[in-house]
């Protein structure tokens, strides 16, 4: 086995015991990256020279036995996730040249670990799409087909796990971006309950529905992400004040007495792969088989996420991304001598189309005399789909679903018609606008050898609910261990 | 795709007055492929309207949260020249833009 292939616990063990240095380990990595990336385009900005002093500082920690389950471990990070001193540009021409001056609350944290962090992944710009097709820069390509996307927004986080490019990786998930790409590359993505992961940090898409996440090769992997980058933060004012219990503690053999919850309406809907449906009844089997009880529910209102999403989630866009003015930081546009002239041609030169487009969608629900029609109406049934989540987790204690509808698309396919790429995220929006936290674990895959992911579901912050179920239908399938050949 | 789809759901000018308020420059290609593709969306959003939603509260957030109150303490700020560093254009420590007030 090459070291690059290992898993976070694997390689922790081996650096523990002395066996690699995060050195050896590094090196391995920066090496994979260096033969293979030019054919995924998963990394916007490759950090060798600062991924190899941080991982010689982790071999002195690890020498003093001060180590952590991320110490030495080489991490990707989502480029939209604020790095002091290293280019996060959220794969726009606006933040092109962009430096932070500070570092996200986690980065914080996986340095006080003492990660690695190897580089910045790709996705769609500003994290608006489900193909990373929308990046400014390059599309990233699925490590199983390179004529089909890796999924989006965290398309580069998801590529880079599964071709092992990195040991372990974070995404942002607003609407299924962590999610949907673990899915179509078969790794593991945990979008946690909103508020369980400062946001500090993460450059802004729709604030009440963004959340940071691990994306991992297997569970214990994102369960041990997870336990570094979870927690209260005074920096975000909507971070839970809420203990974080040892994640990996919830991984054990057994599922008697846990009740998984199959939402009628999921297996109903128009347009799902055969494939995806067969591939996820077998999973619900497998799980029933380790103990689990089977029990039908209905989430009534889950038809309408997409238009309450796509309603909610332009609006708080619009608003957010209103800072891009060329005045403080990012792009500006050169020659304007009148102000709103300078304003107009920053944004309309530093943004790409669909972030455009989503501006538009946003200021036109939010505008005069629309304002009731669009997001008032969105705003409630926002609150009849959060009841239909709450009144299933009276009955089961997990949901399990289908992430996507189908297998990944091919690049090209989808970019031309935005309403069938939303579409594409029907299984994932909901979850968001109840924030609650969702976890894809590899179950299966097409005919034609593309992954299908199956989507695990749990009340607010019943992680360890799901990463438990999860953790045991890994254990009794070999889907997690097959990898692409790149 | 149904009937209506001939029909206009946001007509060019709309369009175009919302690219002003958001400050965005558009051609009249990106207007017209603009004013089709997001009347699709708004008009598969309208399916919204067949909700009952009358006795719905509405939700702005996914998590019950009070107020987040802190004490009121003089903490470490950001050096003003780092604040600074990724400004288009800066003199004196100032921010500089192009002439407001005519």
């Amino acid at each position: 086995m090459q070291l690059y292939e290992l898993t976070i616990h694997e390689a922790g063990r081996l650096l523990k015991n002395r066996e690699i240095t995060s050195e050896q380990l590094t090196t391995a990595v920066l090496e994979r990256i260096e033969q293979i990336d030019d054919k995924i385009g998963a990394y916007l900005t490759v950090c060798a020279d600062l991924a190899m002093e941080q991982a010689k500082a982790a071999d002195l920690v690890i020498a003093k036995g001060d180590g952590s389950p991320l110490t030495g471990i080489p991490m990707a990070i989502k480029d939209l996730i604020c790095t002091k001193g290293i280019r996060t540009t959220c794969a726009s021409a606006m933040l092109d040249q962009f430096v932070p001056p500070f570092d996200a609350t986690i980065m914080e944290k996986l340095n006080q670990q003492h990660a690695v962090m190897i580089g910045k992944t790709n996705m769609d710009e500003f994290a608006m799409g489900s193909s990373t097709e929308h990046s400014a820069f390059k599309p990233t390509r699925n490590p199983w087909d390179p004529e089909r996307i890796p999924g989006g927004s965290s398309g580069g986080s998801a590529a880079a796990t599964a071709s092992d490019m990195c040991t372990g990786a974070i995404g942002s998930d607003t609407g299924g971006s962590i999610r949907q790409p673990a899915s179509h590359c078969s790794v593991t993505g945990l979008k946690p309950t909103y508020g369980r992961v400062s946001r500090f940090g993460l450059v802004a898409f729709a604030s009440s529905l963004d959340q940071i996440g691990p994306i991992a090769k297997d569970v214990t992997d994102t369960a041990i992400i997870l336990n570094a980058i979870a927690g209260y933060d005074p920096k975000d004012s909507t971070s839970l004040p809420e203990p974080v219990p040892d994640y990996t503690s919830a991984l054990e053999k057994g599922l008697k007495g846990v009740r998984v919850g199959i939402p009628r309406e999921y297996f109903e809907t128009e347009g799902v792969d055969p494939s995806v449906l067969e591939s996820v009844e077998k999973a619900i089997s497998t799980i029933c088989d380790t103990g689990a009880e089977r029990v039908e529910i209905s989430l009534p209102q889950s038809k309408y996420g997409v238009a309450a999403y796509y309603v909610i989630a332009p609006c708080e866009a619009s608003s957010n991304l209103a800072r891009y003015d060329g005045v403080k930081y990012g792009f500006r546009a050169s020659g304007k001598t009148d102000i709103i002239d300078m304003y107009r041609a920053t944004r309309s030169k530093g943004f790409g189309a669909e972030v455009k487009r989503r501006i538009i969608i946003g200021t036109y629900c939010l505008s005069s005399g629309y304002y009731d029609a669009y997001y008032g109406k969105a705003s409630q049934v926002r609150t009849l789909i959060m009841e239909d989540y709450k009144n299933a987790f009276e009955s089961c204690d997990v949901i399990l679903a289908p992430v996507a509808p189908t297998p990944a698309f091919k690049i090209g396919e989808k970019v031309d018609d935005p309403l069938t790429m939303y579409l594409s995220d029907i299984f994932t929006l909901s979850v968001n606008l109840a924030g609650i936290p969702g976890i894809s674990v590899p179950c299966g895959f097409s005919p034609e050898g593309l992954p299908i992911g199956l989507q695990i579901l749990g009340n607010h912050l019943c992680e360890e609910k799901i990463l438990k179920v999860a953790y045991n239908f890994e254990q009794a399938t070999e889907f997690h261990n097959k990898k692409p050949a790149v | 795709m149904n009937q209506k789809q001939n029909q206009v759901i946001i007509s060019k000018e709309e369009v175009k007055h919302v690219a002003d308020l958001a400050r965005l420059d558009m051609d009249d290609t990106s207007i017209e492929l603009f004013s089709k593709q997001i009347g699709n969306i708004l008009q598969y959003i309208d399916t919204l309207t067949s909700v009952n939603t009358e006795k719905a509260a509405s939700t702005s957030h996914a998590v019950f949260l009070p107020n987040a109150f802190r004490e009121d303490e003089v903490k470490n700020h950001m050096d003003r020249n780092l604040a600074l560093s990724n400004a288009p254009e800066k003199e004196n420590g100032n921010f500089i833009v192009p002439k407001v007030i005519g």
